[in-house]
């Protein structure tokens, strides 16, 4: 098999050097010209002029023959069709074009705004950045304002100071060049910083690739693990659709593992061990276990003796152990604590040499919640240098993560410390944000489980809550007449009849015959009153309307 | 002992495969070099404001203003930023939902989307769609968002330019489908030659290979040649005869550095031809905040435009576009920026064409000043760089420099470009690394260094190669 064609039209020659060969000595650059034999022990055979010649006349007829533009649906790559991503699927289409028509069609609905509760973006919905970071971000973005003395009246002291530190740490100071591809050094020294403090044990700027938000790290992750339908990755059932949709892209197959809602969300080893074991009898060798803590879309933050067990499983099965840990500022009950899995992984004595451990974080979630900069990272650990190389080669293609996302990533890792010009306002800003997230998360899962025939477990972190809608036959069967699942029935419903934007609970898997949505704990708190008064008034005459 | 979880041997081929040369051994060891102190002249990737380009005044005020929304509501802050600065900063923000802290459309801000459309439309006097555009987070990110639709397997083949830049390859690698090179003429300055394509593709397709797609890369890198209007028109029939989609890599647009042959999109190329060619052809162009006299390269921020792609595929990539949820938003501003620049009469206008006046013009001089010191340099011939950002000089090596290099166990323009690195700290790419017909050798620069550097440096480089090639055979020459 070759990777690629290798051809020096002139001569008419081609070189047929097998695919292991390719992969193991040389690249296709070097291969270009296909006789620099000195780089080739092994002769390659040719294929003569004259077969080529001949061939050309087939091509005619094939060109003609090719009845479709190259690009249509039927001729795209089946893997794009395949893939799924619900957060901003069908409901989102129908809740925008809802929204254009609302601004001239104002009278036709029972609501007069559209909110959207299908995505963590908590800025959109009127949450604000911290002050201090966007300081920096702005004194970094146009450094030559830290020359002028008004500067000082209108920007924090710390924030004119980190912003230095900052711009020193930036070769040339230069914000508007390409980084290094795994992110500016000294960023990532603060990172490791960040992360020491934060576990207590040891961590390495060179472990740490600065990308794109965490999605970008994710898919890098799954290209490098999967080559084949018969790489498998472990993935929680439910899971945010990052996972599905990328392991669909990269042609991989996605082996489920449910996590229980009797038990508040629970992870039971025994299933692990259950779906894996299902897994290899199929022939498919399973690479990695994603673990989503605190859980999207589920809410609940794993025991610290639930996290041993995942390790040491990980650590038996020989997988590589994919934390995404974005979350880990959203946690709201005062009985759960983030614990993050390399801090876990080291507590039980396991270092470098004995797991592989991939821990993504984001600057979108946390009580910073920004979105739009696309910052975020991967530390990536107890993998050998070869393979550190070829992560590093993938990050190179992409060039650099945006700057500005890397700035803010290397200061939600180290905010203002007491005795800081900002601390005092920076902590007002981070426990203002936290603390209505808890309210808001309290008061949706109150008036959730007051509902006939809803359940919801609490949210003891992240950013939603996951309910359990017991549907009435009825309502399976109408939402089967119109060929759609019962819970995008349900979700389709509420939003004509409120305005609010939920995600179907299939979108991210469910026990079969269960239903339920998505909803975050974002709209800001008068308007999670008027959510709740709204989809109590829907979800009762929902139930009128469809009670068996 | 338990199982290791990640084998060398059991990683996605396709990764093992990818090759990226610009980030390769050469600068590996040059960035080595600087660690031991070293000074080094990167011209390995075009990135202008690592070589002390400054940034243009007008959009960092902008994107500051934003990054800090809190500001305009300062009665102060009048006094360090301009009042036009104000105006747009505000303009944009009205344009989001959360300001650069949230999400935006996964195709990216729908004002920022008109802006581009409109200055296409300017640009080349044919209606654009803002729907049909997409926001990314640098063209890179478009080109493998792209090919990762057209690219099913390995019977599907890209045609790419040889010499290419490299994230063609390394994408199409990463992928799994093959690439098909066709060779520029560098006799020909650079020039693509269509009966080169056929051959190409004739030979693919004897192969078994299904060819999807052709790259063009134009202003030309590394070759930086700039494709004339007929040229271009050989191009649109010869993919709308053989059903390719066209991949129209245009970020150096800006950057063109004599009068005879300035740009031209394909997209205005293949409106001119009219129908039904212009309602046949398959076209998407790429563009970019990272060139240009803007150099915004950590910016990461970039488009593409869709011309006759079907409604549904345009809904496939927009679902792919929307997993990555949306390009970051400070970059969709700069976007913004660059497409509608400040007006005559607007208080920065003035300011704003003087920076970039001079950086364009500069970049002139110095592409004029590199041609002339490699074409004075023994066994060095170089195409004038017409446009882009780069010289791609061929280095005419001796026998006896190859022998060494193959003793070293080195490719030989490896080996050159290494000697050239420790002798000189000048830190360059291969042409290796882009591809070259066989026995050719080149190497890729930047014509980024200053200007005023910019003697110094060709002085060093000739007096390096000079000696190089006395060491390794007197006067000899291929010609």
């Amino acid at each position: 098999m070759r990777r690629f064609l290798i051809s020096q039209a002139k001569k008419g020659l081609v070189d047929h050097t097998t695919r292991r060969q390719h992969h193991q000595t040389r690249s296709f650059l070097s291969l270009l010209p296909p006789s620099f034999s000195a780089n080739s022990p092994r002769a390659a055979p040719l294929v003569s002029l004259s077969r080529f010649m001949s061939s050309t006349s087939d091509m005619a007829a094939s060109s003609d023959s090719t009845s479709s533009l190259p690009v249509t649906l039927d001729s795209i790559n089946p893997k794009v069709l395949k893939c799924e991503y619900a957060v901003r699927g069908e409901i989102v289409n129908i809740a925008q074009k809802l929204q254009e028509d609302l601004k001239s069609n104002k009278d036709a609905y029972p609501f007069d705004e559209i909110i959207y509760c299908n995505i963590g973006n908590p800025q959109s919905l009127g949450q604000l950045p911290i002050r201090f970071f966007r300081e920096v971000l702005a004194l970094c973005d146009h450094s030559s304002l830290l020359d002028e003395t008004e500067t000082h009246g209108l920007f924090s002291t710390d924030s004119i100071d980190r912003a230095w530190k900052i711009l020193d740490q930036i070769p040339g100071r230069a914000t508007g060049a390409y980084s290094h591809s795994q992110g500016i050094k000294g960023l990532r020294d603060v990172i490791a910083a960040g992360i020491e403090a934060r576990d207590s044990f040891p961590a390495d700027p060179n472990d740490i690739f600065l990308t794109d938000g965490a999605s970008p790290a994710v898919h890098m992750m799954m290209q490098l693990l999967l080559s084949s339908e018969k790489d498998g990755i472990l993935c929680p059932i439910p899971q945010y659709p990052l996972y599905s949709a990328s392991i669909a892209l990269h042609g991989g197959s996605l082996v489920p593992y449910y996590l229980d809602e009797a038990t508040g969300w629970g992870l039971e080893i025994s299933d692990l061990k259950k779906q894996l074991e299902e897994a290899r009898a199929k022939g498919i060798t399973v690479r990695a276990l994603v673990v989503i803590n605190p859980g999207n879309p589920t809410g609940q933050v794993l025991a610290e003796e639930n996290q041993r067990d995942i390790v040491n499983f990980c650590k038996q099965e020989g997988l590589v152990l994919l934390a995404d840990e974005v979350y880990q500022e959203n946690v709201y009950v005062p009985d759960k604590k983030f614990h993050s899995f390399k801090k876990v992984a080291r507590s039980l004595g396991y270092g470098e040499k004995d797991m592989s451990l991939v821990s993504f974080q984001s600057v979108s979630k946390g009580y910073y919640g920004e979105c739009g900069k696309r910052g975020g990272y991967m530390e990536v650990t107890g993998f050998t240098s070869d393979v550190r190389e070829q992560i590093y080669k993938m990050a190179s293609v992409n060039l650099c993560s945006n700057i500005s996302g890397q700035i803010l990533a290397s200061l939600v890792m180290s905010p203002p410390k007491p005795g800081d010009d900002s601390y005092d306002s920076y902590m007002v800003e981070r426990d203002g944000i936290l603390s209505s997230m808890a309210k808001r998360a309290k008061t949706l899962e109150d008036a959730l489980n007051n509902l006939e025939g809803v359940t919801c477990n609490r949210a003891e972190g992240a950013m939603y809550l996951f309910p359990r809608i017991n549907l009435p036959h009825k309502a399976i069967e109408a939402a089967e007449a119109e060929k759609t699942a019962p819970d995008a029935f349900y979700c389709k419903r509420l939003l004509n009849a409120t305005g609010v934007v939920v995600v179907p609970g299939s979108g991210f898997g469910q026990v079969p015959g269960t239903w339920h949505f998505r909803c975050t704990i974002l709209p800001q708190e008068d308007k999670i009153l008027a959510i709740v008064d709204r989809l109590t008034a829907f979800h009762k005459s929902f139930m009128d309307e469809f009670r068996d | 002992m338990s199982l290791k979880a990640l084998d060398y041997d059991s990683l996605n081929e396709n990764v093992k495969n990818c090759q990226y040369a610009v980030r390769g051994e050469l600068y590996l060891r040059a960035s080595e070099l600087q660690k031991e102190g070293k000074k080094i002249i990167f011209t390995n990737v075009g990135n202008p404001h690592a070589l002390g380009q400054k940034p243009l005044t007008f959009p960092r005020q902008v994107v500051a203003l934003c990054q800090a929304p809190f500001l305009l509501d300062d009665p102060n802050v009048g006094m360090i930023f301009p009042a036009d600065a104000i105006a747009r900063a505000k303009h944009y923000l009205s344009l989001t939902s959360g300001g650069l802290g949230a999400y935006s459309d996964s195709r990216g801000l729908p004002g920022v989307r008109k802006e581009v459309a409109e200055f296409i439309e300017r640009r080349d006097g044919y209606p654009s769609d803002p729907e049909l555009i997409f926001l990314t987070d640098g063209a890179s990110k478009g080109v493998m968002q792209i090919l990762n639709c057209v690219i099913r397997g390995q019977k599907d083949g890209i045609l790419v330019p040889v010499p290419q830049y490299p994230l063609y390859s390394a994408t199409i690698s990463l992928l799994g489908g093959t690439l098909v090179p066709y060779y520029l003429e560098e006799s020909e300055n650079w020039g693509l030659d269509v009966n080169n394509l056929r051959q190409s593709v004739a030979q693919a397709r004897s192969q078994g290979i299904t060819v999807r797609a052709m790259v063009i890369i134009n202003p030309g890198n590394p070759t930086g040649q700039c494709l004339s209007e007929a040229n271009l028109r050989e191009i649109l029939r010869f993919c709308c005869n053989e059903r390719l989609v066209l991949l129209g890599d245009e970020v150096y647009q800006q950057n063109i550095y004599q009068d005879e042959r300035p740009f031209i999109s394909s997209k205005k190329v293949l409106m001119d031809m009219g129908a039904p060619i212009s309602k046949e052809v398959q076209l998407i162009s790429f563009h970019t905040v990272s060139k240009g006299y803007w150099g915004e390269c950590g910016q990461r921020g970039g488009y593409f435009e869709m011309t006759n792609i079907p409604p549904r595929t345009v809904e496939e990539i927009y679902k792919v576009a929307s997993i990555a949820l949306s390009p970051n938003v400070s970059a969709q501003i700069f976007m913004g920026l660059m497409v509608s620049p400040p007006k005559p009469g607007d208080i920065s206008y003035d300011q704003f064409v003087r920076e970039s006046k001079g950086i364009l013009e500069s970049l002139r001089r110095r592409a004029r000043m590199m041609t002339d010191g490699f074409n004075s340099c023994k066994n060095v011939v170089c195409n004038f760089t017409e446009g882009a950002m780069y010289s791609f000089p061929q280095i005419k090596l001796p026998p006896k420099a190859i022998q060494a290099a193959k003793q070293a166990g080195k490719v030989p323009d490896v080996f050159y470009c290494l000697k050239l690195l420790e002798a000189t700290g000048i830190s360059t790419v291969p042409g290796s690394g882009f591809g070259q017909k066989e026995g050719v050798f080149h190497l890729r620069t930047t014509i980024l260094p200053a200007e005023e550097e910019m003697p110094e440096i060709m002085d060093s480089f000739k007096k390096f190669n000079d000696e190089f090639m006395s060491q390794y055979g007197v006067g000899y020459s291929r010609m």
